[in-house]
C-alpha cells in the first residue's frame, strides 16, 4: 500500500527514527535553542558545545516529534560533529534548498563532506511531501539559532 | 423541523453491528457531493476531516454560481433589479438561519466571517461595554483557541478574571467543578456545545441553567454541534450562539452570531462603516439596530445565500436522521479502532458527537497522517487548536477521524485498514 512512501521513510530513517543518536543533554554544552513546529507540536531542543576555534566537539538534542524530524535531529547531530559553525551553516543551507528547490545542482555541495550529503540526499526526500518539509528542517534551523545565540526558533 | 434537542441521543436503528444505518439513503446523498466521487493517489477519496470543514453538496454548488450568473450585485443599496434579486435571496439566506436555529427573530442573525469573528465580535461588543476589572468568564479546557484567546484579550485589557472548568479523564466536563467556580462575580459563561478535538458533548442546557441563575449570561460555540443534531435556542434559553457556515457543508467565509435582540441592541458595533448606519454628519453617527449594526461594509453575499442552501440541505435530510445516522457511524468506527493493537481513543466522554481523536503507540500522528493520506483517506493531525486539551492528555498531537452525514462503514474499514498497513509499516 506503501511503496511510494518508501523513497522517504526508509530503514536509516525509520532506525533514527525510533533510536535517534545524541539523545540526551551535555553538561558541557555552550549554546543551545529550542526550536518549535506549531503546526504539528514538535518540540526540540539542540545543544551544541563549540570550542574556542567554532568548531563543534559535541551536538546532541532532546524533544519529541514525528519519525521524520526525530530522524533529522539525530542524523544531523551525527554529521555535526567536527565541523566548524561555518561548515554547519553551509550544509544547512544546502539541505534546505535540497528540500525545497526545484533548480537545486548537488555539485554545488561537491567540497562538503559527502557522507554527510549522502544522508542528507535520503532526509531530501520530503520535497515530494511540501508539508512535511519542516519536519526534516526544523532541527536544521533550531541549530543554526543555536550558533547564532538566539534560544527560541520556529518553522512559522 | 428543529426539535428541541441539545443532547445527541443513540437511537434504537444505530446498533453496533447493523451495517445499514436506515436513516436515508446514503448513496443517493454521496452523489450530491461530487468531491467524493474522485480519487486521490489513485484511490478512492475518504473524507474524514469534517470537524475542520465539510465537503459542499451540488445544491450549494449550483447556487453560489447561479448568484454570479445570474442575478449577482450589491444588497441593500441598488433600486435596480439585481440589487433587489440579490437582497432578497441575501435576507432569504437570514430567515433560514433564524429558522434553523428557531430564533425569535431574523433580526438576530448576525453574519460573520466565521465562529472565530462571531466570538471576537461578543468579547469586543458586549464585553468592552459591559465586563469591567474582577468580573470573571468561565471557559471550559476543552475550548478551540478561538474561544480562548478573546477572553485573554479581555483579561489583558480590562483586567477580567479567566476560570476554567477541568475535564475529567474522559474528556467530560465536570459539572460539580463548574457549579464551583459559579459565583456572583460571573458575567459570561462561553463554552463549547460539542468539543472539537475529543468530540464531547457538554450539558448545554444545565450549564445555562445554572449561570442564569447566576446572572451570567451564556454563549456557546455550536461549530461542531449544528452539523450533528438540531439546535434550539429557544429551547436551549441560551443568549448567543455562534457557528460557522463552512462546517455545515455551507462556503468559508460566512458565519453566524446569534445574539437575544435586546443585548444586541446594546451592544457598540464591532466594525464602523457602511451599512451599518442610519445616518452621518462630521459631528456624529447614528447606527442602526442589529444585525445591520454588526455587518458594516459589503457582506459576503453568495456565501450567507449559499449558507442557506446548505441549511435546506441539511434540514430535508433532517437533522434527527443525520445524528441518527453518523452515530451508527461513530459506534461502528469506535469499535472497529480499538480492534487496532496500540491505538488508544482521546476522548471517550458519555456523549459524543461523531469525532474521534487517537494516539497509535510507536507511530507519530504527523507520519500516520501521511501514511494514510496515501490510502485516500483524509484525517487531522496536530493539536486542533486546542492545545490545552493536548496538554490535558498528556499529547502534542493526535490523529481526528471527524465524520459527516455522508460516511459509510466502508470508509471506516478503509481508514482501519489504512492504520493496520500503517502500524506493520513502522512494527
Amino acid at each position: 500500500m506503501f511503496d511510494e512512501l518508501r523513497d522517504l521513510y526508509q530503514e536509516v530513517i525509520l532506525d533514527h527514527g525510533k533510536n535517534p543518536r545524541n539523545f540526551r543533554r551535555p553538561e558541557d554544552a555552550t549554546c543551545l535553542a529550542h526550536g518549535n513546529n506549531p503546526v504539528c507540536g514538535d518540540t526540540l531542543v539542540i545543544y551544541l558545545t563549540l570550542d574556542s576555534d567554532e568548531r563543534i566537539q559535541d551536538a546532541a538534542f532532546q524533544g519529541q516529534g514525528c519519525a521524520i524530524s526525530v530522524a533529522s535531529a539525530s542524523m544531523m547531530t551525527d554529521i555535526l560533529k567536527g565541523k566548524t559553525a561555518t561548515e554547519a551553516k553551509r550544509l544547512f543551507e544546502g539541505f534546505h534548498n535540497m528540500c525545497t528547490r526545484d533548480d537545486f545542482d548537488i555539485s554545488q555541495l561537491s567540497d562538503c563532506d559527502e557522507d554527510a550529503i549522502d544522508r542528507l540526499v535520503m532526509l531530501s526526500g520530503v520535497k515530494e511531501f511540501p508539508i512535511r518539509v519542516k519536519c526534516a528542517t526544523l532541527a536544521w534551523h533550531t541549530m543554526q539559532a543555536a550558533v547564532s545565540g538566539d534560544e527560541e526558533t520556529s518553522t512559522e | 423541523m428543529n426539535k428541541p434537542s441539545n443532547v445527541v441521543e443513540m437511537t434504537p436503528e444505530t446498533n453496533l453491528g447493523d451495517n445499514s444505518t436506515a436513516a436515508y439513503d446514503i448513496e443517493k446523498i454521496r452523489a450530491d457531493f461530487p468531491i467524493l466521487s474522485r480519487e486521490v493517489y489513485g484511490k478512492p477519496l475518504v473524507y474524514l476531516d469534517n470537524g475542520a470543514s465539510a465537503q459542499k453538496p451540488r445544491q450549494v454548488i449550483d447556487a453560489i454560481s447561479e448568484v454570479f450568473e445570474q442575478y449577482y450585485s450589491n444588497v441593500h443599496r441598488g433600486v435596480h433589479w439585481t440589487s433587489q434579486q440579490s437582497t432578497t435571496a441575501f435576507e432569504g439566506g437570514r430567515s433560514k438561519v433564524a429558522k434553523f436555529l428557531n430564533a425569535p427573530s431574523e433580526n438576530e442573525i448576525i453574519f460573520t466571517r466565521g465562529a472565530t469573528e462571531s466570538i471576537n465580535l461578543v468579547a469586543h461588543s458586549w464585553g468592552r461595554t459591559f465586563l469591567k476589572a474582577g468580573d470573571e468568564v468561565i471557559i471550559s479546557h476543552m475550548e478551540h483557541h478561538a474561544n480562548i484567546v478573546p477572553w485573554q484579550m479581555l483579561r489583558q485589557e480590562l483586567g477580567i478574571d479567566l476560570k476554567v472548568v477541568p475535564i475529567d479523564d474522559d474528556g467530560n466536563f465536570m459539572f460539580d467543578e463548574y457549579e464551583n467556580l459559579l459565583s456572583p462575580k460571573t458575567k459570561l459563561v462561553a463554552v463549547t456545545h460539542v468539543s472539537n478535538a475529543l468530540g464531547s458533548v457538554v450539558p448545554v442546557k444545565d450549564v445555562i441553567e445554572k449561570a442564569h441563575a447566576q446572572g451570567a449570561l451564556v454563549l456557546l460555540d455550536g461549530c461542531q454541534a449544528v452539523p450533528h443534531a438540531a439546535v434550539d435556542v429557544q429551547d436551549l434559553d441560551v443568549d448567543f450562539y455562534v457557528f460557522s457556515g463552512h462546517k455545515l457543508y455551507g462556503p468559508t467565509g460566512i458565519g453566524v452570531l446569534w445574539g437575544r435582540e435586546d443585548l444586541l441592541n446594546s451592544m457598540t458595533p464591532y466594525q464602523t462603516g457602511g451599512e451599518m448606519i442610519s445616518s452621518v454628519t462630521f459631528e456624529k453617527t447614528t447606527f442602526k439596530k442589529a444585525p445591520h449594526r454588526f455587518e458594516a461594509g459589503t457582506p459576503a453575499i453568495a456565501e450567507a445565500i449559499g449558507l442557506g442552501v446548505a441549511i435546506d440541505y441539511v434540514q430535508a435530510i433532517g437533522l434527527d436522521n443525520i445524528a441518527a445516522h453518523e452515530h451508527g457511524v461513530l459506534q461502528y468506527a469506535t469499535e472497529r479502532l480499538l480492534t487496532i493493537e496500540g491505538l488508544k481513543i482521546i476522548g471517550t466522554a458519555k456523549e459524543k458527537a461523531a469525532i474521534i481523536s487517537f494516539d497509535l503507540d510507536g507511530v507519530h500522528p504527523h507520519d500516520l497522517g501521511t501514511f494514510v493520506d496515501r490510502a485516500g483517506v483524509a484525517v487531522r493531525v496536530g493539536h486542533h487548536c486546542a492545545q490545552p486539551v493536548m496538554d490535558r492528555f498528556g499529547v502534542a498531537a493526535t490523529a481526528r477521524a471527524s465524520f459527516g452525514l455522508y460516511n459509510t462503514r466502508g470508509e471506516v474499514d478503509a481508514l482501519v485498514d489504512a492504520l493496520e498497513e500503517t502500524r506493520k509499516f513502522f512494527g
